[in-house]
């Protein structure tokens, strides 16, 4: 096996990663040596061809397909240079202070977190996205709330330069989307930082940890690693866990720490989703235009659940539509003339619904649907066919019309949360209980589900952990929000 | 092939799911299994050996009710014991037919002529691609 010594290792390269390793990356030129692992390949801009299969496999951990343990959800999560910030839409949404106050973590607070995401906003060039852009499948869900009187609101996105391809969940090809791939990591790599990819974390133990590189397999996308392939062990000074919640909680679930946290791989949520279609009677702008500017939340709290425009792609939208057979081609014939929309179930922590490791040590996700997110799924689609047909769409899928049943019903998921809760499993700077050595600072920090899309507070709750490494571990007396720039 | 299951078997139950597949030819329906393929590379082995035990089991059970396996029914009564699965009482049976339906979504709408076949374009020009 061969050794490796730094100062600090991040392990991912997603929001939380790519984030802690800019505000970090000053220390380089102090002499501090930092490395970030990520499992997955870096990818050259022309390798981004908006093909489904072919990128869903290149930049999605199982292919977007990572199935809970009884199977009746699909959880999709990036697994890239960039780390889910590649396949994401870039939807940039503040943490609600509602849900803040929930949470409730001594030491944590919304002013806190909205004044660090107001730093990366400015970082990653967020915006409304201008009038002009807008295609009719958003227009469309504009039209229909209004005329139901919905408060429907416009996402801030972080784009520069959008072509409109559609294509953000499958990377995207023209590089218009500011995530950590394009702004943080490269700004840490100038910094001195160093980026292993195709680096899996395996096993942490006291300030170190064993890490397999991969080879470029045959006919594969993206740059082989730095690293020769095999087995390292690394030595450092800091961890910082930044793997997603479900990788995150299972690296310290490996852990020999993991006795000594007994909340570990708990609170496990993921806004379970379902996308509703509905057909129109002309040709409409559906999969040309950026597909996710619109959202719905007045029913969060009443009823669970937020609705999204979306726009997917042909085997994403096949597997979303209920049922099979010729009504199930009817829809997909149709597909100019569809308009979609994503319902998101605000789905609460509870004591089931947790990351656990099987035989071989390899995550499973045990998820069960609670009265609430049932609610949220149900009542949300039934308001998106509401919506729909305000906007004077001549079919609609109803895929819950029989009811909901787990495994008939079509559910994925791509907001991953919980399992190393902040103020639980860690502190509310991000450090591990008892262990002044490890940090987490991703999405398994949420105490529960934010409600809304995640990537923003990941990378405020990310900069908070910095901060804390950047004061030697000690907690810091300001907790506003860091000025530092990269 | 698929799961290494007979051809038979495999495209009667997609020919179920997408009715439009009974007019692919031969090379379609090489693309449909290269896509598969593909898809299952990865996945665990227990999974593969469920999906086939499940594909056999599709074959024969119509045999207690209609008296002949999957294969020599006609479209109707596929579509019937495909929707019986679909909404069995048993989790774990509704979970299968998801599977496999899903798989064969996948190597439908995967293959590389589907997208035009529905009409869908997209493109990485985007708006500029618009006539």
């Amino acid at each position: 096996m061969t050794r490796r010594n730094y100062d600090i290792v991040i392990v991912g390269s997603g929001a939380g990663g790519g984030t802690v390793a800019q505000e970090l990356s000053p220390l380089c030129r102090q002499g501090l040596r930092i490395a970030v692992l990520e499992k997955g390949p870096r990818l050259r801009d022309d390798e981004f061809t908006g093909r489904e299969l072919e990128m869903a496999a290149a930049l999605y951990e199982d292919g977007g397909g990572f199935l809970t343990a009884d199977g009746t959800m699909t959880l999709a999560f990036g697994r890239a240079y960039g780390g889910s910030t590649v396949v994401y839409t870039g939807t940039s949404m503040l943490p609600p202070a509602r849900v803040i106050r929930h949470w409730n973590v001594p030491g944590l607070t919304h002013a806190d977190l909205e004044c660090r995401a107001h730093k990366f906003m400015g970082q990653n060039n967020v915006h409304l996205l201008e009038d002009d852009l807008i295609n009719e499948n958003n227009k469309l869900f504009v039209a229909g709330c209004r005329q139901l009187g919905y408060d429907v609101r416009q996402f801030p996105v972080n784009i520069k330069g959008c072509r409109g391809s559609s294509l953000c969940n499958l990377g995207c090809p023209n590089q218009a989307k500011q995530g950590t791939d394009r702004v943080q990591l490269p700004n840490a790599e100038r910094n001195g930082v160093e980026v292993i990819t195709r680096c899996e974390a395996l096993a942490i133990g006291e300030r170190s940890l064993t890490a397999r590189v991969s080879a470029k397999p045959a006919g594969g996308k993206g740059d082989p690693s730095p690293w020769e392939p095999g087995e390292y062990q690394i030595d450092a000074q800091i961890i910082v866990l930044c793997a997603g919640a479900i990788h995150t909680p299972a690296l310290l679930l490996r852990s020999p720490f993991s006795a000594g946290l007994p909340r570990l791989g708990r609170g496990f949520t993921c806004h379970p989703a379902m996308i509703i279609v509905a057909e129109h009677a002309r040709p409409i702008t559906n999969f040309v235009g950026f597909p996710k500017s619109y959202y719905l939340d007045e029913f969060a709290e009443s009823r669970h659940f937020v609705l999204e425009t979306c726009m997917y792609f042909p085997f994403i939208t096949a597997k979303s539509l209920a049922g099979f057979g010729a009504p199930h081609s009817a829809f997909m014939r149709a597909f100019p003339r569809l308009q979609m929309i994503l319902v998101l179930a605000c789905d609460k922590a509870d004591e089931y619904n947790r990351v656990s490791l099987d035989r071989a040590g390899l995550p499973v996700v045990h998820y069960h649907f609670q009265p609430d997110a049932v609610q949220g799924l149900t009542g949300g689609a039934e308001t998106a066919a509401r919506i729909f047909t305000a906007a004077g769409a001549v079919r609609v899928h109803r895929p819950l019309e029989g009811g909901f049943r787990p495994g008939t019903v079509p559910v994925s998921a791509a907001h991953i949360q919980g399992g190393c809760a902040m103020g639980q499993v860690t502190d509310a700077w991000g450090q591990v209980r008892g262990l002044p050595w490890l940090y987490v600072a991703d999405a398994s920090l949420f105490p529960d589900s934010l409600e809304i899309n995640p990537y923003l507070t990941i990378m405020a709750l990310a900069d908070r952990v910095a901060q804390r490494i950047k004061e030697g571990g000690r907690e810091p007396a300001r907790s506003q929000g860091s000025a530092s720039n990269p | 092939m698929p799961l290494d299951l007979e051809p038979a078997i495999f495209r009667a139950v997609a020919a179920t799911i997408v009715p439009e597949s009974v007019s692919l030819d031969e090379p379609g329906w090489r693309d449909v299994e290269q896509v598969i393929e593909a898809l299952l590379l990865d996945r665990p082995a227990a999974m593969k050996r469920q999906l086939r035990l499940f594909l056999r089991g599709i074959e024969w059970l119509p045999v207690i009710r209609y008296g002949r396996t999957f294969t020599r029914l006609d479209a109707a009564a596929r579509t019937r014991v495909l929707a019986h699965l679909q909404n069995d009482r048993i989790q774990k049976v509704r979970v299968g037919f998801w599977g496999l339906r899903t798989i064969v979504l996948a190597g439908y709408y995967g293959r590389a002529g589907a997208a035009r076949e529905i009409g869908y374009a997209a493109t990485p020009r985007g708006w500029e691609a618009r006539p």
